[in-house]
């Protein structure tokens, strides 16, 4: 928060959260996460580094996957933003989340949402993704506590039972 | 009583469906009516006297809640084990980021900007920011001498060794500071009514550690500070004992404001201000037989504790016990120090000291087997630990651990033998050289010495009147599964299925002292107590009447809501026994130095790039003894994430210090492994079963910590014929090493080192 931001006033900002139209007012330049966990009381979203390193705070805005930490709320005006609340009817989403469960890609849990929203991401991109795929569609999710291969084989297992169906 | 498996089996994670949902709440989701946010104005110099604090006059100070060591009730300290770290410097500073004085306000925005409006002016004093300085002496900064702690461990006589010996081999290791990086950084919230007292809600791993300190800290007793755990998004070991610290600045807080304020770090002043793992250097002088064998040997471990005693004491003992590896030494001397320097203090970190040294352990172990000219595979099989045989603090071995067994299954699942002979051949053309290394080790279990006896763990178990059953510890669940598994086994114990029994939240108020969650304790001690609190339960009943030996749920519903009706409630509580054979001698650092030890060997393969200089693992066999996996899939994730975090350790994560502050203090350019930086992690467990653990269950969350950094490091000397005895091994030290080496190429690199 610099002071050209302290000079702007607050403004209205109008977008869509799963789902639903939402009206803020907010400094343009404020950041979408603090919006969405404080303003929206969506903490789903997660704070790792607020720097677009770790994932924590990955949402889905206009379908793509963005760390929300670094999106002004200038740039989300009229967007349509996903966090993970806003998932639960995603036809990936249940399956997904029973593979981690199955598989232990969850461990303190921090990671967990972004990392599965980044899942989601992946699997709608690539059908049958290939190991590497998986690897590099996670790699700007942080995950401190799995060493990751558990993510990977719930992952893996999700793609496996959709391609058998 | 139906006879169930619930031990061994893959159930679900406790509050795993709330972690895959995004609805666990983590202290940085909670939100108090009212509540004001905190912020920490601390130390920008080294070590200085303060000598004045001014407030910038543009801003509204009487917005603000200010508070300084002047307003602390209690004493000025985070009550420990020495108890000498202020918790707000009062006159003098003895680190970088040392907190000195503390804010609160409702706008989180204002509040960043007012720290930086506080200008303290410093009498700057001379600081130690080296092992090697602080050892000198020239400028003292703690104590009398700059050691925090030292140990001595004397077996049989070194000082007859040396003239048998066929070789003398020494080398020097070091190993340095590391970030733990659990994603969710540091917070608390506090409130504070004359009425209850102090209530803290954090992240944390041992609340009472929290209680005991807040309660210092405050001038309150027992009964007037509570302490909760929320939701904790990773710990390992950096949510030992600085929670103490954030917990008392927003109890501070909130005493003063009365209202409840809430402080919760971001990345920068997280990586900046909490602990590290301790920077460690180990010097090895070892007599060798001319086959190889070890005749004896010192060993001299140093670590370095920053500016205040904190845990240091208690890392150096687990250090120097494990100092020897999992070896027999006929004769040793091992003398260790804990030295103070100008840093932040570092602290807890997974394997706690052991890490350390046993990193050197090992790559010492590369470098005898290269003097004498045998492998590394065939040094570690001679002088392995055998049934019968006593470990450097003399503690027999009582079980059959055969070492050499599972170095040869490590070598099996590894392809070993044919990968060495194959990268050995194509090395010898192109600028993508391959190796393979091992290393064996083992981690005790438990608190060290008589460290359990102390604690004397309390655990509760109680059943309602519809026949649910709840675990009452303090042991709290970061990720690692202590809720999952302590249900596990209350379940298979009462013979009832898993879904009827659920872990209270951790909170001072509802648990008992079932200590620390640390030292890979949970499940192999907290475990076995929660297995005898349950057994209690069920005993109840039974002697009541209201239950027969065998049982249904059904029944055992019926049970307790009999009992219940005629007593009130249906508690069982369960305290720690030492074991009567368990002999410990504080002065004289001998004895049975852990209830149990787990077992392990860890073979790395990698491709030393020298084009790049980077150094990729390509493949990692983790093989281990644990005594009994009480949960599949939460061991392996144990073990998966432990060597990956050791893989960071040896490879990526470094810490870059000026004038004893970290200035690489973001994600961005500390490096931790990514998932597209890690080989297949494969993990294969061994059962011998323990006598003093839950099921036979042994300590694991340490464990995976220790043998990846000097197993990596011996397969790059595969690769490259380089001995590197450093860690973190950046792409920066091969190209220098790569490049001295070329310069000497009058010798065979096999015979030379680099330190």
């Amino acid at each position: 928060m610099n002071l050209s931001q302290e000079a702007t006033a607050k403004c209205e900002v109008s977008f869509t959260v799963n789902g639903e139209t939402k009206k803020v007012f907010a400094h343009p330049m404020e950041r979408l996460l603090d919006v969405l966990r404080n303003d929206l009381k969506l903490t789903g979203t997660k704070e790792g580094c607020g720097e677009g390193e770790c994932g924590s705070c990955s949402v889905l805005l206009d379908g793509m996957l963005v760390n929300s930490c670094l999106v002004p709320m200038a740039q989300a005006k009229g967007a349509r933003v996903v966090t993970i609340e806003g998932m639960s009817a995603h036809v990936l989403m249940r399956p997904l989340q029973e593979a981690f469960l199955e598989c232990g890609g969850a461990q303190c849990g921090i990671c967990t949402p972004g990392m599965i929203l980044a899942a989601v991401h992946l699997l709608e991109k690539k059908l049958e993704p290939a190991p590497t795929d998986i690897r590099e569609g996670l790699a700007g999710n942080l995950c401190r506590c799995t060493g990751y291969m558990q993510i990977f084989e719930a992952v893996t297992k999700v793609a496996r039972r959709r391609v058998a169906k | 009583m139906t006879t169930s498996h619930i031990v061994g089996a893959a159930v679900p994670r406790k509050e795993g469906w709330d972690k895959v949902t995004g609805a666990a709440c983590y202290v940085d989701d909670m939100v108090l009516p009212s509540m004001l946010y905190g912020a920490t104005v601390r130390s920008k110099i080294a070590r200085g006297k303060i000598k004045k604090i001014s407030f910038d006059s543009n801003v509204n100070w009487n917005d603000f809640v200010i508070v300084t060591a002047k307003d602390i009730p209690g004493n000025n300290c985070i009550a420990l084990i020495t108890d000498d770290q202020p918790c707000l410097a009062a006159e003098t500073v003895n680190h970088p980021e040392e907190p000195i004085l503390l804010l609160a306000h409702s706008d989180r925005r204002k509040l960043r900007k007012a720290v930086e409006a506080v200008s303290i002016e410093y009498e700057p004093l001379p600081s130690v920011h080296t092992i090697e300085d602080s050892a000198r002496k020239s400028t003292i900064i703690w104590g009398a001498d700059n050691t925090f702690k030292s140990y001595l461990i004397e077996k049989g006589n070194v000082d007859a060794v040396w003239k048998e010996a066929a070789y003398i081999v020494e080398g020097e290791y070091f190993t340095g500071a590391q970030e733990q990086l659990y994603i969710e950084n540091n917070g608390v919230i506090a409130a504070f009514d004359p009425e209850n007292g102090v209530t803290v809600w954090g992240s944390l791993q041992c609340p009472y550690y929290v209680h005991k300190a807040l309660m210092a800290l405050c001038g309150l007793s027992e009964n007037k500070v509570r302490v909760v755990q929320m939701e904790t998004g990773g710990a390992f070991g950096g949510k030992e004992e600085y929670p103490s610290m954030i917990a008392g600045h927003a109890a501070l807080l909130a005493i003063k404001s009365g209202k409840p304020v809430k402080i919760v770090y971001d990345r920068m002043e997280d990586m900046a201000a909490t602990t590290k793992r301790h920077p460690s250097r180990t010097r090895h002088r070892t007599a060798v037989s001319e086959d190889g064998k070890i005749l004896g040997g010192e060993i001299e471990f140093t670590i370095d504790g920053g500016a205040y005693a904190t845990l240091s004491s208690v890392v150096l003992s687990r250090g120097t016990i494990h100092a020897g590896g999992p070896y027999y030494w006929p004769n040793v001397r091992i003398r260790t120090k804990a030295m103070a320097t100008n840093t932040p203090p570092h602290g807890a970190f997974r394997g706690f000291g052991a890490p350390q040294s046993l990193f050197a352990m090992e790559r010492h172990m590369d470098r005898i087997a290269q003097v004498v000219g045998i492998s590394p595979v065939d040094i570690r099989r001679r002088n392995f630990l055998k049934l019968g045989q006593t470990t450097t603090t003399e503690q027999t071995i009582r079980e059959d651990i055969d070492l050499d067994r599972l170095l040869g299954r490590a070598l099996e699942l590894s392809g070993y033998a044919a990968k060495k002979m194959r990268f050995a051949k194509e090395n010898k053309n192109g600028s993508r050289k391959k190796g393979i290394g091992i290393a064996a080790f083992l981690h005790g279990a438990g608190f060290t010495g008589s460290g359990e006896r102390y604690l004397n763990s309390l655990v509760g178990v109680e059943a309602d009147a519809e026949g649910n059953v709840r675990v009452l510890v303090s042991s709290a669940e970061f990720g690692q599964g202590t809720n999952t598994v302590l249900c596990q086994i209350a379940a298979e114990a009462l013979g009832l299925p898993y879904e009827n029994v659920a872990i209270a939240q951790p909170d001072t108020t509802v648990v008992p002292n079932s200590g620390p969650t640390v030292a890979s304790r949970t499940a192999m001690i907290v475990g076995k107590l929660v297995q005898s609190a349950a057994k209690g339960i069920q005993q109840t009943l039974r002697k009541s009447a209201f239950l027969k030996d065998d049982y249904t749920p059904e029944q055992f519903r019926t049970a307790c809501r009999e009992y219940i009706a005629g007593h009130g409630t249906l508690k069982c509580y369960a305290r720690y026994e030492a074991p009567a054979d368990v002999f410990w001698d504080d002065e004289k650092y001998r004895g049975e130095a852990y209830a149990a030890f787990a077992w392990a060997v860890y073979v790395a393969e990698v491709t030393v790039d020298l084009t790049t200089y980077s150094v990729t693992v390509d493949d990692f066999v983790a093989l281990q003894e644990i005594g009994k996996v009480l949960h599949p899939v939460l061991a392996e994730g144990q073990i998966t994430g432990g060597v990956a975090q050791a893989i960071g350790f040896a490879l990526y994560e470094k810490v870059v210090w000026q004038n004893g502050r970290m200035i690489n203090n973001q994600m961005t350019n500390y490096i931790m492994p990514t998932s597209a930086d890690l080989p297949p992690i494969r993990v294969f467990f061994e059962e011998l079963g323990n006598v003093h653990g839950a099921h036979g269950a042994k300590g694991i969350g340490e464990l995976p910590m220790d043998g990846p950094a000097p197993a990596i490091l011996s397969a790059v000397e595969d690769a490259t014929g380089i001995h590197f005895c450093s860690i973190p091994l950046l792409p920066e030290d091969l190209f220098e090493a790569v490049r001295l080496d070329s310069l000497e190429q009058a010798v065979p690199s096999s015979a030379r080192g680099t330190a």
